[in-house]
């Protein structure tokens, strides 16, 4: 199905939101080259923002996901095999590019830091002519960015970011997110929890002290706690501590039994390391065993924590293991090209890119506006999760959630986790006026075209 | 009871680094005059010489398994180490394991032309310009070392696991007759590997003839080179002792934590406190301050104490070192006349 015009309500969005439009996007000259919206293609080329952290904490996951956008383009171009897109439900993309243009890409770095980030897309913006800016690693970042796409009316498409915030009290109307998110890792793991460790537990939660970290323990404690599960205690840490033992060594001094790691990337390697040399997962607590769990996985990080992660639970958004047609081609493709399998970083942008260039061609138009409302409410299936809603209420992918475990005896560095539980959809669906969405007042706002 | 004592042996794990850090800096300032901000990038250079001696024992060939399959379906390619040929898989393994003590020796001849290379092809030329140059110059280098470290080795932590001897945990209340209090082997030894690493030192300038020449060029430089001796000579020695420190107190945090590229940075400026606090060019003032803040920093990170004064975690340090700095201006062992002309 495609679309050949924009309907009454994109146009009536376009004006309201072209009405808000900040000063430094609506300058003379800002206008004048870009008629209708903003970067309108022009030429037999279109270009495509990759907004993605090339230096800094995240960068191994960074440069994955720079693989995926460049396997994504070479695909769409008609190069390569094709990757995900035969198996993709949706029949637009033929190879040609995006509504017959070819696909050309900038990149930029984020450097994962919020103004870095957001300087780097407004360059590519006015400078490179972007007419959708896509990545990043990080939910202070992806924030940040969306919101300066929402001003220069562009389509952001996020890369991964799990924070509640991204598509709950700081959702956007020209913002998009593909990855799963905090309640749903909550949602997921608590009855895998529940099972394997029982319903009468006392969890002790370590924090990382910014957006992310705060919405995923608010998610895992209240989803834990609908278990029975009681918690003890939840502590903030400085995002930029290393050690945490300051931080472990009270937990002994508790009655907890459990102990949740809501931190990520380098901090997630740290405390889990911490927490693991602190003898805690042989400990006795209640007459029960000592458990950590780790809410959001990634590969790339859990190789830096080596054997500490071994049976320790979390989620993840998809994993090279999946059987399904979409992640087996997917795996397939960056795994011939690249020499290793893809993270769940690389997958979701790469999919982000798909889903992006698809919406382009139904709506049969580059504007942001008429591109957001064939992403909104689109259904489809064949790229790795199962069959997907992407909700217009909220622009939150709705899908399958992998519950998984660090695995005993790994075969290679890249078989770290195996997958205890696919969590259905139904089951981390949730309204989109949840409280720890930012209730009812959230908003997406009004489409904004720019330009 | 059982948590203040907890806080204080991680206080003096920290403290250890710190101290450890703070010693070379002093060190480099008391001798040479030179702010080093490079300090923290030896600190990192070290941690990944045990990173570098895990992968050359690691070193591997490619064997195909026909009976397992890779992630793309293909027969599984399995990494052998060398070492397992020459001497059998066992023994290979263990040979890896001990991987982060063998690194001592190893980073030892490493970081003492780092420090050489470091202080005669860049730090010399800034002798005599402002401390200003002097910091912008080093923390330049600082970056330049970490990119240069992130470009081989990539921006993940990297496991560098301690030998399995000693990856446990001691049960050091049932010593003194309380309970749940346990920590770990390994940070029991960075703590007297550093305090075998600061006597060491101490001996070195206090009882050598090399390190009265030391000590007499740092309290009058011009009169002992007047005295026919080299002090530049020695000098450039006492910056490689003081990169051989912060590379060993490198090596032996990696199974603390796994080291990454930005380890350096993370411990710099907190070292850069403790030798404000300590007193700049005041050797037993960087040690102490460094055990003094680690454990003031361990205590601050008690939940009680964040529950009554938010955020205090992570300031402390600072705070103390502003009421340092007010009421004692040199800091606690500072000497009179070091940086006030």
């Amino acid at each position: 199905m495609s679309k050949s015009d924009l309907s009454r309500r994109g146009v009536l969005k376009a004006g309201a939101a072209g009405l808000a439009t900040p000063t430094i996007f609506t300058g003379a000259a800002w206008a004048a080259s870009h008629a209708g919206f903003t970067n309108a293609p022009e030429g037999d080329t279109v270009t495509l923002g990759f907004n993605v952290p090339q230096t800094g904490p995240y960068a191994d996951e960074g440069a994955d996901e720079l693989r995926a956008y460049e396997l994504a383009v070479e695909h769409l171009n008609g190069g390569g095999d094709g990757g995900m897109i035969p198996t993709f439900s949706s029949k637009t993309l033929e190879g040609n590019g995006i509504l017959g243009k070819k696909v050309e890409y900038v990149t930029g770095d984020t450097q994962t830091k919020s103004d870095a980030a957001r300087a780097s897309a407004k360059s590519m913006i006015e400078k490179d002519g972007a007419i959708m800016i896509t990545g990043g690693s990080s939910s202070g970042v992806a924030v940040a960015v969306q919101a300066l796409c929402q001003e220069a009316g562009v389509i952001f498409m996020a890369g991964l970011t799990h924070s509640n915030d991204t598509t709950g009290k700081d959702r956007k109307a020209n913002g998009f997110r593909h990855f799963f998110n905090s309640y749903m890792s909550g949602a997921a793991l608590a009855p895998v929890l529940s099972n394997a460790y029982g319903a009468d537990r006392k969890a002790y939660h370590l924090t990382a002290d910014y957006n992310w970290g705060y919405t995923t323990e608010e998610a895992v404690k209240q989803a834990t706690e609908a278990m029975g599960w009681e918690t003890v205690n939840a502590v903030k840490t400085p995002l930029t501590q290393t050690d945490f033992s300051s931080y472990i060594a009270p937990v002994l001094q508790t009655d907890a039994d459990v102990l949740v790691l809501n931190h990520y990337g380098g901090n997630m390697v740290n405390s889990l390391t911490n927490a693991v040399q602190f003898g805690l997962r042989d400990k006795l607590v209640n007459g029960k065993q000592f458990e950590i769990v780790v809410p959001l996985y990634s590969r790339l990080m859990a190789r830096g924590a080596g054997a500490n992660v071994k049976g320790i639970f979390g989620s993840t958004n998809w994993h090279w293991s999946l059987p399904d047609a979409g992640s087996q081609a997917f795996t397939r493709s960056f795994g011939t090209k690249y020499g290793f399998p893809p993270s769940q970083a690389a997958h979701t942008c790469y999919v982000q890119t798909l889903l992006y260039a698809d919406a382009v061609n139904r709506a049969g138009s580059f504007n942001p506006c008429a591109v957001a409302e064939a992403l909104e409410d689109f259904e489809f299936d064949g790229l790795g999760n199962g069959p997907t809603l992407y909700r217009g209420a909220d622009h939150q992918c709705f899908k399958d959630v992998l519950v998984v475990k660090g695995k005993e005896n790994p075969t290679s560095e890249f078989d770290l986790l195996e997958i205890v539980e696919v969590t259905p959809v139904a089951q981390v669906t949730y309204p989109p006026d949840h409280p720890q969405m930012g209730g009812a007042e959230a908003s997406l706002g009004s489409c904004n075209p720019g330009a | 009871m059982e948590a203040i004592v907890l806080q204080v042996l991680n206080g003096l794990d920290k403290g250890s680094a710190y101290a450890l850090i703070a010693l070379g800096l002093t060190l480099i300032f008391g001798t040479l005059g030179v702010v080093n901000f490079a300090h923290g990038a030896l600190f990192m250079i070290g941690a990944f010489c045990a990173v570098t001696l895990q992968r050359l024992l690691s070193l591997s060939h490619e064997v195909v398994d026909e009976t397992r399959t890779d992630f793309l379906g293909n027969p599984l390619k399995v990494d052998v180490p060398y070492l397992a040929d020459w001497f059998g898989v066992d023994a290979a393994q263990s040979i890896i394991n001990w991987s982060v003590p063998l690194a001592i020796l190893f980073s030892i001849p490493i970081m003492i032309v780092v420090g050489i290379a470091m202080e005669r092809g860049l730090i010399k030329h800034f002798y005599k310009r402002p401390h200003a140059d002097q910091i912008l110059v080093t923390f330049g280098l600082a970056i330049v070392l970490q990119e240069i470290i992130k470009a081989i080795y990539g921006a993940n932590p990297i496991p560098t696991p301690a030998p399995p001897a000693f990856t446990g945990s001691f049960d050091f209340g049932a010593l003194i007759g309380m309970e749940n209090i346990i920590y770990p082997y390994w940070r029991l030894i960075y703590f007297g590997f550093a305090m075998v690493i600061i006597a060491g030192v101490f001996a070195f300038l206090q009882f050598t003839t090399f390190g009265m020449v030391v000590r007499a060029g740092m309290a009058d430089r011009e009169t002992v080179g007047m005295l026919g001796i080299n002090i530049d000579k020695r000098f450039t020695i006492m910056f490689a002792i003081a990169a051989c420190v912060a590379g060993l107190a490198g090596v032996m945090y990696t199974p603390i934590n796994s080291p990454n590229y930005h380890m350096g940075m993370d411990f710099l400026v907190l070292s850069f406190v403790v030798v404000v606090v300590g007193g700049m060019g005041s050797l037993p003032g960087a040690v102490l301050a460094g055990f003094l803040l680690g454990i003031l920093e361990s205590f601050a990170s008690m939940g009680q104490v964040i529950d009554l004064l938010p955020g205090i975690n992570q300031i402390i340090i600072y705070l103390v070192a502003i009421v340092i700095l007010l009421t004692r201006p040199r800091g606690l062992m500072g000497r009179k006349g070091v940086m006030e002309e």
